[in-house]
């Protein structure tokens, strides 16, 4: 039982999340800050650009210095 | 059909199309490898359980306030296009082996010839049964969500539910007429768009969900979409400058296996 709820959380973390969790991190960064910003009446567009802008060579980095 | 309609269409047929190209594979696998009447029996089983899903999300998810919808489903689908986008670079750029039907669809007929044959109820060959219910169940979940959440935020689920069926039947027709994986679509360029098209419209409902405002509106996915595939394009050339060592270049999955999923 244990090792079947197991695989189940196994498998939805490896579908939502995937190979860095990094990226799932940043997301959820990024939507706060855009919230934040958004709050106070300024501009909040730029937030999800500028984190995908940093975390996707970030995480490509990662992945090539693993190799 | 309008510009956001066109592109609704094209990124879930695209995505269907990439994930039945890999689903067909493995039930071209088992029905080659075992015994067609089972994989196929596994195939009906998978889709009676994605339409549960669809059935039991679909509601669901049409009755969220579309102000929560567009923050949850940004959120996810820029975490599933950042995942996407970053493998497509990472092949792109020869860092990771090509995806490749043919050698995937060896692989799996060499071990369905291994394995026991086993009778369970109706099912002949209890192994093609689960082999084609798990390609199509897991091939396909990530389709349902990207057709349920499109389809949602754009207020026309059954565009994409025909865009979805559309994909489908396309390359289910192809891969059964041939009885070969489909080795000559063209899989990794498909999942650099469907990586950039996810990505642009995660950034775009993530962050109005979130209460920002895009300047020009809609029209910002304009401007989105050709800025992310640059991007992606920029990395994967400037990735080529570090690629691996000339003799694990000839053949960059070397060593590692080719993935199934991705």
């Amino acid at each position: 039982m244990m090792s079947r709820l197991r695989s189940f959380g196994e498998f939805w973390y490896d579908f939502v999340v995937g190979d860095d969790w990094r990226v799932a991190a940043a997301v959820i960064a990024a939507l706060i800050v855009t919230w934040a910003v958004s709050t106070s009446g300024a501009a909040a567009w730029w937030a999800a650009p500028a984190a995908v802008a940093v975390i996707l060579p970030y995480s490509l980095w990662r992945s090539i210095a693993r190799r | 059909m309008t510009g956001s309609a066109g592109a609704l269409f094209a990124a879930v047929f695209l995505a269907c199309a990439v994930e039945a190209v890999e689903a067909t594979t493995i039930v071209l696998a088992a029905g080659t490898g075992r015994e067609w009447r089972s994989a196929l029996q596994g195939v009906g089983a998978g889709l009676a359980a994605l339409a549960a899903v669809v059935a039991a999300l679909g509601p669901a998810v049409s009755a969220i306030p579309l102000h929560y919808l567009r923050l949850v489903v940004g959120g996810l689908l820029l975490v599933f296009g950042l995942q996407w986008l970053r493998k497509a670079v990472l092949r792109a750029s020869g860092h990771k082996a090509l995806h490749d039907e043919e050698q995937i669809y060896l692989r799996e007929v060499a071990a369905a010839g291994k394995a026991r044959a086993e009778r369970r109820g109706v099912v002949g060959d209890w192994y093609a049964f689960t082999l084609s219910f798990k390609g199509v169940v897991l091939e396909g979940l990530e389709v349902v969500f990207i057709t349920l959440t499109f389809g949602s935020n754009q207020h026309d689920i059954p565009l994409a539910a025909l865009a979805a069926v559309a994909a489908v039947v396309a390359v289910a027709a192809a891969g059964f007429a041939v009885r070969a994986p489909l080795a000559r679509v063209p899989e990794n360029t498909m999942k650099f768009v469907v990586g950039v098209m996810l990505t642009s419209f995660g950034m775009f409902w993530g962050a109005e969900g979130a209460g920002a405002r895009w300047p020009g509106g809609d029209a910002a996915l304009l401007a989105l979409v050709p800025a992310v595939a640059a991007y992606g394009l920029a990395l994967a050339a400037a990735l080529r400058r570090y690629r691996p060592r000339p003799d694990a270049e000839a053949n960059p999955a070397a060593g590692r296996p080719v993935e199934v999923g991705g």
